[in-house]
């Protein structure tokens, strides 16, 4: 299988706060890879490098072959415009922690926004491809409800569906269910397995390790900056050689 | 010992008694608010009575609220009040928008166009847009345009510049201050759908921001309507200046003024109902927040 990922040296600094250490890192195509690691460990924003929310001072990250944010020309890299790299972006969806929905929209508006303004696809055709979505994450009946109506649970599946109608080749989720109340977060780890059967590349940085162990492939565990140790849900959560990921492990099955 | 055992008894029955929700509740009487509200209204009673028996003659008020003059004046600020107030919005997101660039070139020039308009009295802006022919006399764009400053520079132009201009300087930091106050989440959801910068700021941004934005603006477009009233010093026939070339002649200066007051009570109480309707479309999907 190829890689649909590839990530090479990176490193990331918040002025002299260093937090990601020369990060290599290999996503294959229809691979689902969990992160895992206390807070503060880089997960996140190893993440939002992948699509660019955030810039690394060096290193490359490839998705599809492509370098993010640089064309190689000759032996160097030239900075993308901001057009391209937007373009890049549109092939990657992103569901946030605090949901991000867009508050004066509609569930349905939140989904047909993007594919019309982005892709120009036409808006009576992005409505039907919208219900589909909103009917397979189980929210049908919620197409005209605000996201102040809904619970934090069908937030989270309508932003599910808001990334997915971008047609992504890459799904990234940065903690989905950690701002949910516990009873809610099962409904959107479903959502999330049901892509996980169709194929879709995933990256999930969660604290959900029974998620973890039967929906992943590949298990990464991150810490001051590093991917320490990765390996099956089983080697890692089972029986994880680094110290460091066998006490993270146990302090959160407590 | 016995004491104790006596007062947990009393405790118990005065339970009992609170419990089944029968005990009478006696309000406080605030006798100060009786006090203070009928002061109130008895120096309300005397002001009115003061000015009924005052040399004010409201026979003329009436005649002359209607008056063509009077009534052209006020068209003339009911023109003068929105078109100022749009000019005023458009350069107000321009230099907003250029204030938060990161380009240093552009949020210096931001800075420095709202250190000058702001920090100059309106007044005293009105007056130099007036009588800018002084520095230009004639206004020139090569092959297309030439002509007298004197004749470009009319009072509607100057006051419409005067006004906006300086309405721009206020609004541009009502702009910045909304768009600031938009979760940073909201931009990086609409990056990550591949929305543009300019898109994200039109579709997403902006309209979120409008919540933080219009109140202030309501109240920045009531305080326009009274500006307008400074223009009756460069001979822009508005409400006021109608109302001093009428009293200049017949020399009822109190009943003028509070002619051209009651018009400009008139305007604002309608701008204050549109704003409420404006809001409350504007808060649409806010409501259970």
């Amino acid at each position: 299988m190829s890689n649909k990922v590839e990530i090479r040296g990176l490193t990331k600094s918040f002025g002299s706060v260093q937090v990601l250490h020369d990060v290599d890192f290999t996503v294959k195509e229809g691979e689902i890879v969990c992160l895992i690691g206390p807070s503060g460990s880089g997960k996140s924003t190893l993440l939002r490098c992948i699509n660019q929310l955030e810039e690394a001072q060096s290193g490359i990250i490839r998705v599809d072959g492509l370098i993010q944010g640089w064309s190689e020309r000759s032996g160097k890299l030239y900075e993308l415009s901001p057009r391209n790299i937007t373009a890049q972006r549109s092939h990657i969806g992103m569901v946030f922690q605090r949901f991000n929905l867009f508050p004066h929209l509609t569930a349905l508006e939140n989904i047909i926004e993007a594919p019309i303004h982005v892709r120009g696809i036409r808006r009576a055709e992005a409505i039907k491809q919208a219900r589909q979505l909103l009917e397979n994450v189980g929210l049908a009946n919620k197409q005209d409800s605000y996201p102040s109506e809904l619970s934090g649970g069908q937030q989270q599946r309508v932003a599910i569906a808001r990334a997915l109608a971008m047609k992504p080749r890459l799904m990234l989720f940065d903690e989905p269910t950690s701002a949910l109340d516990p009873e809610l977060v099962s409904e959107v780890l479903a959502v999330m397995k049901n892509l996980a059967e169709i194929g879709m590349t995933m990256i999930v940085v969660t604290h959900e390790l029974g998620f973890a162990r039967e929906v992943a492939d590949r298990v990464a565990f991150m810490d001051q900056g590093r991917i320490v140790e990765s390996g099956t849900p089983e080697e890692l959560l089972t029986s994880p050689r680094n110290s460091r990921t066998k006490s993270f492990i146990s302090s959160v099955l407590q | 010992m016995p004491s104790t055992g006596k007062s947990k008894i009393m405790t118990m029955g005065n339970m009992s008694c609170l419990e089944m929700g029968r005990t009478e509740r006696i309000r406080r009487k605030y006798y100060g608010r009786y006090v203070s509200g009928l002061a109130i209204v008895v120096i309300l009673l005397l002001i009115v009575r003061a000015f009924k028996n005052g040399m004010i003659d409201w026979g003329i008020v009436g005649e002359f609220l209607t008056a063509e003059s009077i009534l052209v004046g006020l068209l003339k600020t009911i023109i003068m009040a929105p078109l100022a107030m749009l000019l005023g919005l458009v350069l107000g997101l321009v230099i907003a928008l250029m204030r938060m660039s990161p380009n240093p070139v552009c949020s210096s020039f931001a800075v420095g166009y709202m250190w000058l308009f702001r920090g100059s009295p309106q007044l005293l802006q009105l007056f130099l847009w007036y009588n800018i022919a002084l520095v230009f006399p004639t206004i020139t764009i090569p092959y297309l345009f030439s002509m007298p400053t004197i004749q470009v520079m009319t009072p509607f132009v100057a006051t419409l510049l005067g006004l906006g201009i300086c309405q721009s300087a206020y609004t541009a930091e009502v702009f910045r201050a909304g768009i600031i106050s938009v979760d940073k989440g909201q931009g990086e959801a609409a990056a990550a759908l591949g929305m543009g910068g300019g898109l994200s700021m039109r579709r997403i941004i902006l309209p979120q921001a409008m919540r933080a934005i219009v109140p202030p603006v309501g109240n920045e477009f009531i305080g326009m309507v009274k500006a307008t009233s400074l223009a009756s010093a460069i001979q822009y026939t508005e409400i006021l200046n109608a109302a001093q070339r009428i009293y200049y002649v017949n020399n009822y200066v109190i009943e003028l003024l509070i002619v051209a007051t009651v018009w400009y009570l008139f305007i604002v109480s309608l701008l204050t109902i549109g704003q409420s309707f404006l809001e409350r479309r504007i808060g649409r999907g806010f409501e259970r927040r």
